[in-house]
């Protein structure tokens, strides 16, 4: 089967959409971009080959339809399965890398106590690691580096307690051990790990597949499509820095502008906040960019701003939108300047005002700047549709659908829940054409 | 305190053609002449591009000193970005024109040309008003300074867009009764209209041939790059070479230069040698980054964008449209030069002129360069733009940079924006052929 992959390779995430000739989007991944997009590229992608499987296993199965009442269950129990054996795989291979780590000549003195030590700590998160993945487990983050972080910490410090040796040296080896394995995207064959998964989850799980055909016999039929990758296309911050050539490169607003036209043809207007910059889009019936404005060389109101509140306020970039959204008077404040705004901020506090009404204040600041910026590319025409990472902040749409209201007045505005995916939905819909053209 | 450091490793040399050669060579023996001028007993002249009245200088043996053009080689050899802050130490603000705080902050700093050698003093700045207010605070600021005289020589501007009789006889009244007899007194120079004549024939003969180079843009691929290149084209012209043989050779010289590249079939010359192939054809409005000129100019050769036409390289006169200096009517000739520059021209005659440009020269489209410190240029582009859209059909897009600080620089957010306009453009085209 051709597919037709996009990549956005934004300043903090990476994404990546795979798409069939239908122009139906069959996988997508992404990735926190680190510093090193090409690693972030090859896992996104290698994230979005093995959501598509799933969706050839849901295709398969016709979940939702008749007949195969507990295929969900089966497909979520196969992902847990899957995602267990990929995390022990990466585990080993970071096990591997910090015992590399202890050939170093700083390690020389203690290498024999780290060496029985380190055995010791994987040895409990291998024990610990299905725990992670049983039904109904919450991890805080998908990413490797960040469940592997957090429980390596924990072991470390029990062992080095119980062992006696210096904590440090065990968390040196880990910390120089990770970047590696993380910037090595996990290697072996995608269709191997899958039978693997099913035989673990037919050992483990099998109760998940009671009285429902031969679901072993379907997956294997689907593993048997071939995913061809027919074309690629990069776009966002990092494209440039890839080995790509320049006809697998597009600019980002013409891919959000494409992107966002996909979700809703309706679309004439888009807004893109990213970590970086923010744009204001015009698109005609075809998703052709006609006009944009962007940010100019201060990026004040972009999510990076938001990410600058939360360090100022202590908080999570994530928690900004729900305190905000408790407020019911926003505090007018004027500055769109990062620096300014933080100074208000602490002024603010100091007076005692309210932490909610402050924080509202702040988002209507990032959206007024958003709507003058819209405004200079042509206004809002309906449809409207907001995409970018802060499309996922309710306090920020909170604002942006009374400002549009106060100076457009009625018009349709449209977020996607995908909305992170428009810029790489974009882009494989280029690539698609590269090849149909 | 911040400093602004140049590039550590020199980038390699650029390439250039013999008639920049030539001009560089102009422009040194130019400044050569303004830093002996004293010596020599010369008298100077300070004025401004637009509306500059070289030819009548010269008829009082002064030499011309031009502000902005200091500013725009100061930008060319990063001298500017230190000048720039030095006036921001002597209290100038932000968000002033930065061709003004180049200059206060190079005099502040003892005045040294672009070749190394003080400039002298003006004994007269000759603000010949054509549009932009900044010129006129510029030169109170220059005269507190030198403490030197001031004349003004008023230009209407032309804010029903056209010229009428009046205006020009306001004008070469205040010529006769005002301009020239306070030129004389400082100069000692009694005034021979006659030798302004001559000036005049001259001035014409090399706008014959600088209007000829310009429209060779026309040609497809075009034989020159109408922004980037033609800053060098217009700087004979608009500077102190108009009503010499200097500039009569000068611009000879180009045009034959520039007829060779047509029979070759060749597209301009770039820093990086001959352009590959045209792909893009522009029209820009707005002035140029000068402090990275190299790198702004190489984002449109890099992805084959050729500049066809400029509004940029009007400020210093429309010949284009038509206007010659003319021997016979030697001082209404000034007065409508004057008039005629593109600073002095309202909006709609902007708007008119941007769309003749794209229909005449088949351009893709139009790109703004909005200047963060010129608001003479600015203030009326984004509606400029909308129009110009609507009458041509053809995509614009708009940048936004500054003239000579090259704090205002942001290469990242200029290049992810001309990237996406010539997406813009090829999608365009791909649009109108149906395969959307
Ligand atoms: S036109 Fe712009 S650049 Fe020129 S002097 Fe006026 S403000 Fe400065």
């Amino acid at each position: 089967m051709r597919t037709f992959v996009g990549i956005d390779l934004g300043s903090t995430t990476t994404k990546a959409v795979l798409m069939d000739e239908n122009k139906e989007v069959i996988g997508r991944g992404i990735t926190n971009s680190r510093s090193n997009y090409a690693t972030a590229a090859r896992v996104a992608s290698e994230e979005a080959r093995i959501d598509a499987r799933f969706t050839l296993f849901r295709r398969a199965l016709h979940v939702g339809e008749a007949g195969h009442e507990h295929s969900a269950e089966f497909l979520a129990a196969l992902e847990r399965n899957f995602r267990l054996i990929q995390f022990l795989e990466q585990l080993d291979d970071l096990e591997e890398t910090c015992h590399r780590q202890l050939e170093a000549e700083r390690f020389k003195a203690v290498a024999g106590p780290l060496q029985e030590a380190l055995h010791v700590i994987f040895a409990r998160l291998r024990e610990e690691a299905a725990s992670l993945y049983a039904p109904g487990a919450k991890r805080k983050s998908d990413f490797f580096r960040d469940i592997a972080g957090s429980r390596f910490h924990v072991h470390a410090e029990a062992v080095a307690r119980e062992m006696g040796i210096a904590l440090e040296m065990v968390l040196n080896a880990y910390d120089k051990s990770i970047i590696e394995v993380e910037n090595r995207p996990p290697g072996g064959e995608l269709s191997e790990k899958f039978r693997r998964a099913v035989a673990r989850m037919l050992a483990v799980d099998s109760h998940a597949a009671d009285g429902e055909g031969d679901f072993a016999a379907m997956i294997e039929s689907a593993l048997g499509i071939e995913l061809e990758e027919t074309y690629l296309v990069g776009t966002g911050y990092g494209r440039v820095t890839l080995p790509f050539s320049k006809e697998h490169i597009r600019s980002e607003i013409l891919c959000h502008g494409l992107g966002a036209h996909m979700m809703y043809p309706g679309t004439r207007t888009v807004l893109d906040i990213g970590g970086q910059d923010t744009k204001g889009i015009q698109i005609d019936g075809h998703g052709i960019v006609e006009n944009f404005q962007m940010n100019d060389r201060c990026a004040a109101g972009c999510g990076r701003y938001l990410g600058y509140i939360a360090d100022e306020m202590n908080m999570g970039l994530h928690e900004l939108g729900p305190l905000a959204m408790q407020s019911n008077r926003p505090a007018r404040i004027n500055s769109t300047c990062t620096v300014f705004a933080g100074a208000e901020l602490r002024d603010r506090l100091s007076l005692g005002e309210k932490r909610e009404d402050i924080l509202a204040g702040l988002h209507r600041a990032i959206i007024l700047r958003a709507i003058s910026i819209i405004s200079r590319s042509g206004g809002v025409t309906d449809q409207f549709t907001f995409t970018g990472g802060v499309a996922k902040n309710e306090a920020a749409v909170r604002e942006l659908r009374k400002l549009i209201q106060e100076n457009y007045g009625e018009v349709t505005i449209n977020i996607n829940p995908d909305s992170i995916y428009t810029g790489a939905l974009g882009a494989s819909e280029f690539a698609r054409r590269a090849v149909a053209a | 305190m911040t400093v602004i450091v140049g590039p550590k490793t020199k980038p390699p040399e650029a390439i250039k053609d013999a008639s920049m050669a030539r001009q560089k060579q102009m422009v040194n023996a130019h400044y050569d002449r303004l830093a002996s001028a004293k010596e020599r007993g010369e008298k100077v002249a300070a004025t401004f591009v637009p509306g500059n009245l070289n030819e009548l200088l010269m008829c009082f043996d002064m030499v011309n000193n031009l502000p902005e053009v200091n500013a725009i080689q100061n930008g060319l050899r990063r001298q500017s970005g230190g000048y720039v802050m030095e006036a921001e130490k002597l209290g100038h603000s932000e968000d002033v024109c930065t061709y003004v705080k180049s200059d206060i902050g190079m005099m502040a700093k003892g005045n040294i040309g672009p070749n190394g050698k003080p400039l002298p003093d003006p004994d007269v700045l000759l603000l010949s008003y054509t549009g932009c207010f900044t010129f006129m605070k510029w030169f109170e600021l220059l005269r507190r300074q030198y403490k030197c005289e001031t004349i003004m020589f008023q230009t209407p501007y032309l804010a029903d867009g056209r010229i009428t009789k009046d205006m020009i006889s306001y004008m070469v009244k205040q010529l006769r009764q005002d301009v020239i007899p306070k030129l004389e007194r400082i100069s000692g120079v009694k005034f021979d209209i006659d030798r302004l004549r001559e000036y005049l024939r001259k001035s014409a003969k090399a706008e014959d041939d600088h209007v000829w180079v310009l429209q060779s843009a026309k040609h497809k691929p075009s034989p020159i790059d109408a922004y980037f290149g033609g800053i060098y084209y217009i700087g004979p012209i608009f500077g102190a070479f108009r009503g010499t043989d200097d500039a009569i050779e000068y611009y000879k010289f180009l045009r034959s230069e520039v007829e060779q590249r047509i029979a070759q079939g060749k597209g301009p010359v770039t820093p990086d040698g001959d352009m590959g192939q045209e792909r893009y054809r522009l029209v820009v409005e707005g002035p140029p980054n000068y402090t990275n000129f190299r790198q702004f100019w190489k984002m449109f050769y890099d992805e084959g964008a050729v500049v066809v036409a400029s509004s940029y390289t009007k400020v210093g006169g429309t010949y284009d449209y038509g206007f010659r200096h003319d021997p016979d009517r030697p001082l209404e000739s000034l007065a409508e030069y004057c008039l005629n520059v593109y600073t002095n021209r309202n909006l709609p005659m902007r708007v008119d002129m941007l769309e003749n440009y794209i229909n005449e020269y088949e351009a893709d489209g139009l790109l703004i360069n909005s200047i963060k410190s010129c608001n003479s240029f600015s203030a009326g582009q984004l509606l400029m733009m909308r129009e110009v859209e609507k009458r041509t059909g053809k995509p614009a897009a708009f940048i936004e940079t500054d003239l000579v600080d090259p704090r205002y620089f942001s290469a990242a957010n200029v290049k992810n924006r001309l990237e996406s306009y010539f997406q813009m453009i090829e999608q365009k085209r791909a649009g109108f052929r149906g395969a959307a």
